[in-house]
């Protein structure tokens, strides 16, 4: 037993004195560190943001495609055309192109891999991307002409997620395990609790300019580790670091770069507007102007986010910038709720597991206590969330981060959880916007949707979900913001 | 009847007994889980899922099935050794268990060795020195490694050994195909807050243990034949004493795998623990069920096996047989 | 050494009950007001142990943990006891079945590694202080029956109950009157020891977070909070890791001290 003892101690201390050999790697892989594990690699069969963490751009590619500030972009459609009615797209393909076990991608890859998202038994978790479609034809294997029901402005917008991406019917089966698409990298490995090893594909048509040839995920959950996996030399880059806390130190440290950008996440304090107390606008405002956006900030995110006033990000050039709509007056609240005739009012504050809602719930909470609203704060897992809050509409306040890009139109539904009850005026909105060709003139719209949802005090609009990218200071090529949830490395390089 | 035959017919109640309990065991598992609120459909496609596609799920995982089936597929699988497939990670259960065991089984090990190697002579220590400065230090140590959580260990040792001196990782694993090396880094912390609380345990009871056969007689009698009360107890005592340790132990194997469930989240190591957390997270009910299952398994038989063990070795018990 | 025990452990016990109590009348500060311009304050100064993430006084919490940790640990146990010691008591009376399905029914129970059993109770019922005193009291329920049983048993053999049987009394008379005064000292030394692991299981759900929710003040939470802030805050995972190994300390060494002073056999073989 005391030779076992020994065995373990003397390889401790072994461990101890080698971790530099494992930080220095050859200058063409890059160790990239992800808060969270995806469950598998398919982004059509699976909501798990993680999932498309991985697989987007790198892996799996769409007829289009969103940069770095959100734009759409050709990817496997070179070009496209559109019909003067906004009905019919009329798609050309790249010539060329193969998946990673060889087979070729063409016009009939395209109308397979849509058909399967549009299936009855499909299990696409953002299926009403497709919903708008009509018809796929094929007339040649390069061209692609799909119509649609009624125009639809953001159609390419819709094309270019992660779930629209395309596949091979021989390997659909098996893209959860072993993923095979048309990027620029190849699945190479997974160790199921800690990393995704992809490799460069070097039959792509931009190999020349990728500069690395292998990209290994790693997956780490717990704060504490992600930072001494930075600090360590074990991770190159955190896109979006856990911990905001961490910042100062790293912004400290000339080794790393610290890149604070926004994600698509507008965190709301949801309110439940079906429900007597907030189906009066007078109470809801006074929610608003009872809680101090900036200590939330501060508290909650070590003072990294955005405010928002509105349920739109400020990535967008639409976005316009409505915080100093309530500003924080808890004198202004009391009175408020005073003229609305509520009194002791008790609520829960159903809060989902991510530190950014159970922080942020502790903080408002008191907040509210000050202005005379009792709030019990009762913490839930996710399942529960989504069951009681978010598919029941059973709750009074809940705080959640919206990360699906462009998502204002879910106030236009009249049964999403929130209940919101001047839905039909902002689907109004949302339709003239899929009418719209232009785009300042679809930009004014968007601007009044914003307009309405902060004068209505819908929900109070906390922050913007901010991205947290800390990565060596010689790396260059990440993304800044998230447009949408992806680590895009096909331009990463490091510098000498 | 003989002795043996009323022996093996006790083997037999009793093993006939331990099955009747993992049956029982099994029936309220899937009952509990049946009845937790939360879709996992629901949760794998998130909040933009349309209700036919979480349908189109449901029925893809066979959750559409009436419950008597749903149990009878399970526990069916189970005995031939198929786990099933774990609903969000698309893999074998049977799989994903045994990937988490390399983590979990090497710290349990290590925690065990580790207690046994600090309590086994501290307990002998102790009990050597009955009613003096010494026996009443260790004791009062046992009292207060008793007394504090293993999680506050876990924090206080990262405290001092990754964040002051920097000579073990904070958390997390790199996987054994890092080097043994690196995994056995990253999994020494964890182990110590693991084996500290077991071994203040471990340390009382093998002093009582002691304290109990130095009263016996053998002692005596090796004594009078000359050896020293120090000689005696380290030749005769000491094996003699090791019986009810070796039995604590044995029952302390489920603790500390149950323990290691915190302390796996306390330095993020992906563990049976860790997963176990992250299946009910996402309401995975299969591999949570195959998972409770499997520690419930443990124990049941861990504890069938000391009392079969009792049964065969007692000789008051084989007297009164006979 | 059994007297130096049962002091000890009577003054940290007390010195728990006298934070509990004062904690009720005052504190530093409001254990829940917030300060987000006094974030992570090192201790000394104005805030004796410092502050938290929130700007929280820490020395206010602590002293608000305590009868939180308490009130948790109380009512678990007394649930605990009060099915226990009435199944237990039951069990002497009717030997048996009823006393075969208890332990059958404890088997199983007892399979399941607790923490696992109380997530899942958390994720059926919700998280909160109901669900840590149920789960922790439902783990007590075996432990009191068993020594409930076992000394009532004891007692049932004495001459003054077979005196009260051959007088007609029945056997709820008799175990309200004879056994339960009887075996009231077993149950109060047990009832100690069960209120440290109480204290300590309530610090393990409220620090994986099941247990106390915010904002009351718990001792395991603030831990859960320390964790996240180890490096820019040490500070803050020391005092609440202390506290509770105190208290539990206190209560294993007063639960002790009364059984050795109940039962001087014991004393020697101990």
């Amino acid at each position: 037993m005391k030779r076992v003892l020994a065995a373990v101690v003397v390889a401790g201390l072994a461990a101890v004195a080698w971790p530099s050999a494992v930080g220095a790697q050859a200058r063409d892989q890059l160790v990239l560190g992800m808060q969270l594990e995806p469950p598998h690699l398919d982004p059509t069969a699976g909501a798990a943001g993680a999932i498309r963490e991985v697989t987007y751009a790198n892996l799996f590619e769409g007829l289009t495609r969103l940069d770095r500030r959100g734009q759409v972009q050709p990817q496997l459609a070179e070009r496209w055309t559109i019909s003067p009615d906004g009905l019919s797209y009329r798609f050309s393909l790249r010539a060329g192109v193969r998946f990673h076990d060889g087979t070729p991608f063409d016009s009939a890859s395209v109308k397979f891999t849509l058909e399967r998202a549009m299936a009855p038994d499909s299990t696409n978790a953002q299926k009403q991307l497709f919903e708008p479609i009509a018809s796929i034809e094929t007339p040649d294997p390069l061209t692609v002409v799909i119509t649609l029901k009624r125009p639809t402005a953001s159609f390419l917008y819709n094309l270019a997620w992660g779930d629209a991406v395309m596949m091979a019917p021989g390997s659909v089966a098996t893209n959860r395990e072993r993923p095979i698409g048309t990027g620029p990298f190849r699945f190479d490995s997974r160790t199921p609790g800690d990393r995704v090893v992809l490799v460069k594909n070097p039959d792509h048509r931009d190999a020349a300019t990728i500069a690395l040839n292998r990209v290994v995920f790693r997956f780490i959950s717990d704060p504490q580790a992600q930072v001494a996996a930075l600090r360590a030399g074990d991770v190159d880059a955190f896109p979006n670091l856990g911990p905001a806390e961490a910042v100062d130190g790293f912004r400290r440290d000339a080794r790393f770069t610290v890149a604070i950008g926004n994600t698509e996440g507008e965190t709301i304090l949801a309110l439940n507007n079906s429900k007597a107390p907030f189906t009066d606008v007078r109470v809801r405002r006074a929610i608003a102007h009872a809680i101090d956006k900036g200590a939330v900030i501060d508290g909650a995110m070590s003072g990294t986010a955005k405010p928002i006033g509105s349920h739109f990000s400020p990535n967008h050039p639409a976005y316009v910038d409505l915080t100093s709509r309530y500003p924080y007056n808890p004198a202004e609240a009391r009175r408020l709720l005073a003229e609305a005739g509520v009194r002791d009012l008790r609520v829960t504050l159903r809060l989902p597991p991510p530190a950014y809602a159970r922080r942020s719930g502790e903080i408002i909470a008191a907040m509210l206590a000050d202005v005379g609203i009792t709030a019990t704060i009762e913490a839930v897992e996710f399942p529960r969330w989504l069951e009681t809050v978010f598919r029941n509409a059973d709750f009074d306040m809940t705080i959640i981060a919206h990360t699906e890009p462009m998502d204002i139109n879910i106030y236009g539904r009249p049964t999403y959880y929130f209940r919101y009850q001047n839905h039909a005026r902002l689907q109004a909105i949302m339709d003239e916007v899929e009418r719209t060709g232009d785009e300042a003139a679809r930009n004014r719209l968007y601007g009044d949707a914003q307009r309405l949802l902060s004068e209505d005090a819908v929900n109070v609009f906390l922050f913007q979900l901010p991205k947290i990218g800390v990565w060596n200071a010689r790396l260059e090529g990440l993304w800044e913001n998230s447009p949408l949830q992806a680590n895009d490395v096909t331009g990463v390089r490091w510098r000498n | 009847m003989t002795g043996a035959g009323r022996l093996s017919l006790l083997l037999a109640r009793r093993i006939a007994m331990l099955v009747v309990t993992l049956v029982a065991a099994s029936i309220a598992l899937f009952l509990v889980l049946d009845i937790l609120p939360g879709d996992p459909a629901l949760v794998m496609l998130g909040t933009e899922a349309r209700p036919d596609t979480l349908a189109a799920l449901r029925r893809e995982m066979g959750l559409d099935q009436p419950a008597l089936v749903r149990y009878v597929t399970w526990i069916g699988g189970v005995a031939v050794g198929d786990f099933g497939i774990s609903y969000t990670w698309r893999v074998p259960v049977a799989s994903l268990i045994a990937e988490r065991l390399a983590v979990t089984v090497p710290l349990a090990v290590m925690a065990i060795v580790l207690s046994t190697l600090i309590a086994v002579p501290v307990g002998v220590i102790a009990a050597a020195a009955h009613g003096r400065t010494l026996d009443w230090m260790i004791v009062s140590f046992a009292q207060v490694g008793v007394a504090v959580p293993n999680f506050w260990i876990g924090i206080l040792l990262v405290l001092g050994f990754s964040i002051g001196l920097g000579w073990f990782p904070a958390g997390g694993f790199p996987g054994w195909q890092a080097g043994v090396g690196a995994g056995l880094s990253a999994l020494i912390l964890p182990s110590v807050a693991l084996a500290l609380p077991q071994a203040a345990i471990l340390a009382r009871v093998t002093r009582s243990a002691v304290l109990e056969v130095v009263g016996e007689d053998y002692i005596r009698t090796a004594r009078a034949k000359g050896l020293t009360a120090r000689q005696a107890l380290w030749r005769h005592g000491l094996r003699n004493a090791l019986i009810p340790v070796v039995t604590i132990l044995g029952l302390q194997v489920p603790v500390l795998i149950a323990g290691a469930i915190l302390i796996e989240n306390v330095f993020a190591l992906p563990g049976l623990g860790r997963l176990i957390f992250q299946a009910l997270g996402q309401r995975d009910l299969i591999v949570l069920k195959d998972v409770a299952l499997l520690l419930a398994g443990l124990v049941i038989i861990v504890n069938g096996l000391v009392d079969i063990a009792y049964t065969l070795i007692d000789p008051r018990l084989k007297d009164r047989l006979a | 050494m059994s007297r130096a025990a049962l002091w000890i452990g009577g003054g940290l016990s007390a010195g728990v009950v006298a934070m509990a109590l004062v904690a009720s009348v005052w504190t530093p500060y409001p254990p829940t007001r917030m300060n987000m311009r006094a974030r992570f304050q090192p201790p000394g100064g104005e805030w004796w142990l410092g502050t938290d993430h929130f700007g929280r006084d820490i020395a206010s919490m602590i002293l608000a943990g305590a009868s939180t940790s308490l009130m948790v640990a109380l009512a678990a146990v007394a649930v605990g006891m009060l099915i226990g010691v009435s199944l237990g008591c039951l069990a002497a009376v009717r030997r048996g079945w009823l006393d075969d399905l208890v332990m059958r029914c404890n088997d199983v129970v007892f399979a399941f590694p607790a923490v696992l059993s109380a997530l899942v109770l958390a994720a059926v019922i919700g998280a909160g202080a109901h669900t840590a005193i149920l789960a922790i009291g439902v783990f007590n329920i075996p432990v009191f029956a068993r020594v409930a049983r076992g000394a009532a048993l004891q007692v049932w053999a004495r001459e003054f109950v077979t005196a009260a049987r051959a007088a007609g009394r029945g056997p709820l008379a008799i175990t309200l009157v004879h056994i339960v005064p009887n075996i009231a000292g077993v149950l109060v030394v047990q009832g100690t020891i069960q209120l440290a692991l109480a204290m300590l299981a309530e610090a393990g759900l409220s620090f994986l977070g099941v247990g106390i929710q915010p904002p009351t003040p718990s001792w395991g939470r603030m831990l859960a909070d320390a964790q996240t802030y180890l490096e820019r805050a040490p500070h803050l995972a020391l005092v609440p890791g202390l506290v509770i190994a105190l208290a539990v300390l206190g209560l294993n060494l007063l639960g002790d001290g009364l059984r050795d002073m109940l039962d001087p056999k014991l004393r020697r073989a101990r």
